[in-house]
Order: structure tokens, then C-alpha cells, then sequence
């Protein structure tokens, strides 16, 4: 069974039609890529799966139960994990709280469980200071964990959003244009990075990218949208043979 | 950063001398040190919410207000041991301060600091207006406590003693609160809301339950401040309490722990110093301490001697060559 699933989802903006009915399947375990051209509406499916837009019409069910009408903040704690296209860290706060701050919706201690700093509240703690220090070893953060995200190179950053979604224990990772800003090693080693999450943690994965080797490289599948809806889906081959995807990418021949 | 252990000795020297005080000062000083400690209990509240938060509050004169006529009428009412007096002004001032964080939701900013600035003018009003209860303009007279178990210890000794117990509770209670899970999220919240809630973070609960509690301390502190001085009169909760306890929470360190001594400290001497070097014009030269302490300390009392902290640290360990240039962060971060 498909682990999450978008059925004919329309988003509209006001008279803007950002999606029309678009509809593919994830299976578990698979890493989707979900390219098209700029304004295409692949950002705006994003945050429809995260529950930061409102779909005008449709569905997306996760695991089997609708997800459209549940609260933007219960979306980590069902298993779904994101980065943002455009760094939303913590600035002020250390790289390893930043990681520390993504378990948060697997953790229970309350106000004042937390302020009488009981003894099961100090063990989770300890837990989810100790899960914090494996993935920035999993992403080689080791040696920024105590410094703050404030002033600390892209890549790095980038990689640092990477582990604060981990933090979660996600089954579903959403990457919204991981490779964005990296030059050429960066994104050998995130395609790297990518795969273990997939193969090491177990993970799915559904990333936006515009760069194109990327995606061929680690997608199983690729979902292509434009102006809004769907033209083509399928393994990599298929998709880059496709007419309709060339045609988008490249306009058709002049006559 | 200071280590755990560094840390630790710290507090037990500071407090060591702070046990030390009662027995050397003049009961005069000695009650200024006793309302240096209320403040410290108020900033700190209010440092949760402006400081770790992110929520502007002109108005926390106001819960200060409540808590201590909280405390006021249940000792002049119905003779209330003041000690009982002291959780019901917390607990109603967080039922109150939730209440209020709730509306306040919707308001950011500069729009939630007049919201909250709106209660500071009201409440003095108000509470002339219930004259039955508080007593109107005149206020309410009430009895300073004194030592029990014939304790050898004068009532400004005992009430120093008293005001000392309840901050270190509140301190170690807010210390565990902004270091643990929950003070992550609330700083998450500041930082960047919406990837807070991307994390998991029910960020209108959190908002809602930081002011409550931020209103609680300020409400203790009130009602520690009603037995001190023991009288309560709607004047002395006037608006500009409410802007001495701001200036004592950026003056101290903004999302700083330490921040609220160091700034407690501030808005009870500065003010009388500057009465010292001019009688005219007392708050012209209050206003250049405030003007050269931001300049200086440009992260409050507390940034800056985070700073000298890890100078001096850096300095000593200069021998070693370091792989990487770390250097001492800008912003405020919240230890």
C-alpha cells in the first residue's frame, strides 16, 4: 500500500490556479523526485502534504488516514518530516539544540514535568541529546554542534536542517530542493547522503529539485508537474524520453 | 559557555554571600537586597515571554499588581497566613496571564506591546474603583511578618530570608523549564515560528501557557513585595512599574537566566545613585546610565560577561592552536 497518496489535489489562489488535480502514489522505501519548471506548483504540493496551504479541493492520505484535516503542528508526530527550500533554522540556538528542538513531537515532557525536571524527564533528555549527537555524526556535523546556526556556511546548514528533520524518526522525509546553493561536490555527497537515508534509516523520501542529474541519479521515480498539473510520471528513463517533459523544459520547435 | 560544574560554584558562592548579608547590613540596605530578589522573580517572568518568547509585554506592572493584592486582601480579609498567600497569587496570576495570552495570539509585536500596555493603565484604576475590597486610593495597610519558632532574626531579616528561599525555588523551577524541551520550543517559536511548528510545536498552546507562567512569577513577586513593604496602594503600580521591570530585563540580558539579577539590580540602585549625583534631575542622569549601559552591553549585564567569559577562556588556552576560528557569537543565545 502506498505510504502517502495525492488524489486530484487543486490549490487556488485567489483566480491563480497553483495545482489542478494532481494525483500520484508513494510506496514505501521509494524515493520520489517531483521536478518541473519554475512556478510549476511543486513547492505549493509541499506544503500541502506539511499542511501549510489549504488545498481547495481533494485528497492526501498518509499511511491510509486523511491528513487534510489535521493541524500543521501534529504533522511531525505522524511520522513526516521536512526541510525548507529556504533555511528555517533556529538562528540563535546551537546546531545540536537546532537537532534537539526536531525531536520535539516525539518527546512528552510538559511545563511541569520540565520545570520539577523529573526523573523520566531527564532520561528522555539524555536520549534525545544522545540521538542528536548520532545523526550529527550520521551528516559529519560533530564539530559545529555547539556553535550557533547563525553565521555557519549554506552547505553546512542545509546538512543541519537534514538532522534536525531526522530527529523526528520520520517514515516519510520531504526535501524541498536539498541541492539548492551547493556547488558540484556538495551535491555528489548530498545524492550520497540521500540513498543511506533510504537504505540505512529505511526511510521514503519525496524531494523537489531542480537539479536535474540529482534527481535521475537517486529518484525511483519521478513525478513532472507544469503550470499546475501533472505531465508525466515514471522511472527516470521514461520521464527524460517523455515529449510533453522535453516540450515544458526546452518549449516546443519553432515551426 | 561555563561548564556545569563552573556554574555550579557560581551559584553556591553567590548565594553563600547572599546568606552572609542579614548579618552585616543595615535593615534599611538589607530591605533594598529583599526588593533587588522581587524584581529578579518579576524580570525573570517577564524575560520568559519578551526574552525567550518573543511576546512584548508593557504591562506586566499589571500582574505584578494582582499578585500583590492578591496576597493584600487575603491577609486583610480573612488573616491569611502570608505564606499561603504566595502559591494563590501564582496560580491565579497564570489562570490570568493564559486568559490574557489567549487573545493575545493574534497580536505581534509593537500590536501585543500597547495590548499589554492597555492592562498596565487599567488595573490601578480598577482597583480603586473596587473600594470595598482594596481599600480605593488609600490602600491597605497590613503587618510585616515576623520570624516563627522564635527564629533570632528581626522581621526584615526574616522577610530577606523568605524572598531568598522563593527565588532560588523559581529560579531552579525556570532554570529546568528553559533548559529542557519546553523552553527549546519556546525559543523555536521566537526563532522562526513556523518551522517550530513544522517540529511538532503547538505554538499557540505554548504561547498561551509562556504567559501564564510568566505571569505567575511576576504575580509571586507582587506578593512577596505586599508583605515587604507591607502596604498596597494602586499608585505604586502605576505604568512606569511596568516599563522599570522592561528596562530591568534588557538591562540584565534579554533571554538570559543571570540576566534578571543583573538587572534587578540595576533598576533598584541606579535610580537612587542618580538621585545622588543630581537632585534636579535624577532621571536625565538615569537616562545616560541607560543610554551608556546599551551602548556598552549591547546583550545586557549578562551577554557582556558571557563575552568576558569566553575571552578570558580563549586567552588562556591561546597556546594551543585551534583548527578553527570560533568566534564569540553575536547573538544572544539562551543559556
Amino acid at each position: 500500500m502506498a505510504i502517502l497518496s495525492v488524489q486530484d489535489v487543486s490549490v487556488r489562489f485567489g483566480g491563480i490556479i497553483a495545482l489542478d488535480q494532481v494525483s500520484f502514489d508513494i510506496e514505501p522505501r521509494q524515493i520520489v523526485g517531483l521536478i518541473g519548471p519554475n512556478g510549476a506548483g511543486k513547492t505549493t504540493l509541499f506544503n500541502c502534504v506539511s499542511r501549510l496551504y489549504e488545498a481547495s479541493a481533494g485528497a492526501i492520505t498518509f499511511d491510509g488516514s486523511p491528513l487534510l484535516a489535521v493541524p500543521p503542528h501534529r504533522i511531525a508526530g505522524l511520522g513526516i518530516g521536512r526541510t525548507f527550500q529556504n533555511l528555517a533554522l533556529f538562528p540563535t540556538q546551537t546546531v545540536r539544540q537546532n537537532v534537539m528542538i526536531g525531536a520535539h513531537s516525539r518527546t512528552r515532557s510538559d511545563f511541569l514535568s520540565n520545570a520539577l525536571k523529573l526523573p523520566w524527564v531527564a532520561r528522555e533528555e539524555d536520549e534525545c541529546r544522545a540521538h542528536a549527537d548520532d545523526l550529527l555524526r550520521f551528516l559529519d556535523l560533530r564539530a559545529v554542534a555547539d556553535h550557533p546556526a547563525a553565521g555557519l556556511p549554506f552547505a553546512t546548514l542545509k546538512r543541519v536542517e537534514l538532522a534536525r528533520a531526522l530527529a523526528s524518526r520520520p517514515r516519510l522525509l520531504l526535501l524541498d530542493e536539498p541541492a539548492g546553493g551547493l556547488n558540484h561536490e556538495e551535491v555528489e555527497a548530498l545524492g550520497a547522503i540521500i540513498r543511506r537515508i533510504r537504505d540505512e534509516l529505511g526511510l521514503t523520501l519525496l524531494l523537489v529539485e531542480h537539479h536535474m542529474s540529482l534527481v535521475m541519479q537517486v529518484s525511483d521515480k519521478v513525478v513532472v508537474l507544469d503550470f499546475g498539473r501533472k505531465i508525466a510520471e515514471g522511472s527516470p528513463a521514461e520521464v527524460q524520453r517523455d515529449p510533453e517533459v522535453i516540450k515544458a523544459y526546452l518549449g516546443t520547435e519553432a515551426a | 559557555m561555563m561548564s556545569r560544574g563552573t556554574r555550579l560554584v557560581v551559584v553556591l558562592l553567590a548565594l553563600a554571600v547572599a546568606c552572609a548579608l542579614p548579618f552585616t547590613l543595615s535593615n534599611f540596605r538589607l530591605f533594598q537586597f529583599t526588593q533587588v530578589y522581587i524584581y529578579a522573580i518579576a524580570i525573570l517572568g517577564l524575560n520568559m515571554l519578551t526574552g525567550y518568547n518573543g511576546q512584548f509585554s508593557l504591562g506586566h506592572g499589571a500582574f505584578y499588581a494582582i499578585g500583590a493584592y492578591i496576597s493584600a486582601i487575603m491577609m486583610d480579609r480573612w488573616n491569611v497566613h502570608y505564606g499561603w498567600t504566595i502559591p494563590v497569587a501564582g496560580v491565579l496570576c497564570l489562570v490570568v496571564g493564559f486568559l490574557f495570552g489567549l487573545p493575545a495570539l493574534r497580536l505581534e509585536g509593537l500590536y501585543l506591546a500597547l495590548a499589554t500596555f492597555s492592562l498596565a493603565l487599567a488595573v490601578p484604576q480598577i482597583l480603586k474603583y473596587f473600594e470595598h475590597w482594596t481599600g480605593g486610593s488609600q490602600g491597605l495597610v497590613l503587618s510585616k511578618p515576623s520570624a516563627p519558632f522564635g527564629l533570632p532574626l528581626n522581621p526584615d531579616q526574616w522577610l530577606y530570608f523568605v524572598t531568598l528561599a522563593v527565588l532560588v525555588v523559581l529560579f531552579w523551577l525556570g532554570a529546568n523549564l528553559l533548559r529542557g524541551r519546553v523552553g527549546r520550543a519556546i525559543v523555536a517559536i521566537r526563532d522562526n515560528h513556523i518551522a517550530a511548528e513544522a517540529m511538532g510545536v503547538n505554538s499557540a498552546l505554548y504561547k498561551s501557557l509562556t504567559f501564564g507562567v510568566s505571569a505567575a512569577y511576576t504575580g509571586v513577586a507582587g506578593a512577596l513585595s505586599a508583605s515587604a513593604i507591607a502596604y498596597v496602594a494602586p499608585d505604586s503600580f502605576n505604568v512606569f512599574l511596568s516599563i522599570t521591570l522592561l528596562i530591568g530585563s534588557v538591562i540584565g540580558g534579554l533571554a538570559s537566566i543571570s540576566g534578571a539579577i543583573f538587572g534587578a539590580f540595576f533598576i533598584q540602585f541606579v535610580p537612587n545613585w542618580a538621585q545622588d549625583i543630581s537632585k534636579a534631575a535624577p532621571w536625565a542622569i538615569f537616562g545616560v546610565f541607560l543610554i551608556v549601559f546599551m551602548y556598552v552591553m549591547p546583550f545586557g549585564i549578562a551577554g557582556a560577561i558571557r563575552l568576558l567569559w569566553i575571552r578570558a577562556r580563549r586567552s588562556r588556552v591561546a597556546q594551543v592552536p585551534e583548527s578553527r576560528e570560533t568566534a564569540p557569537t553575536q547573538a544572544p543565545t539562551s543559556s
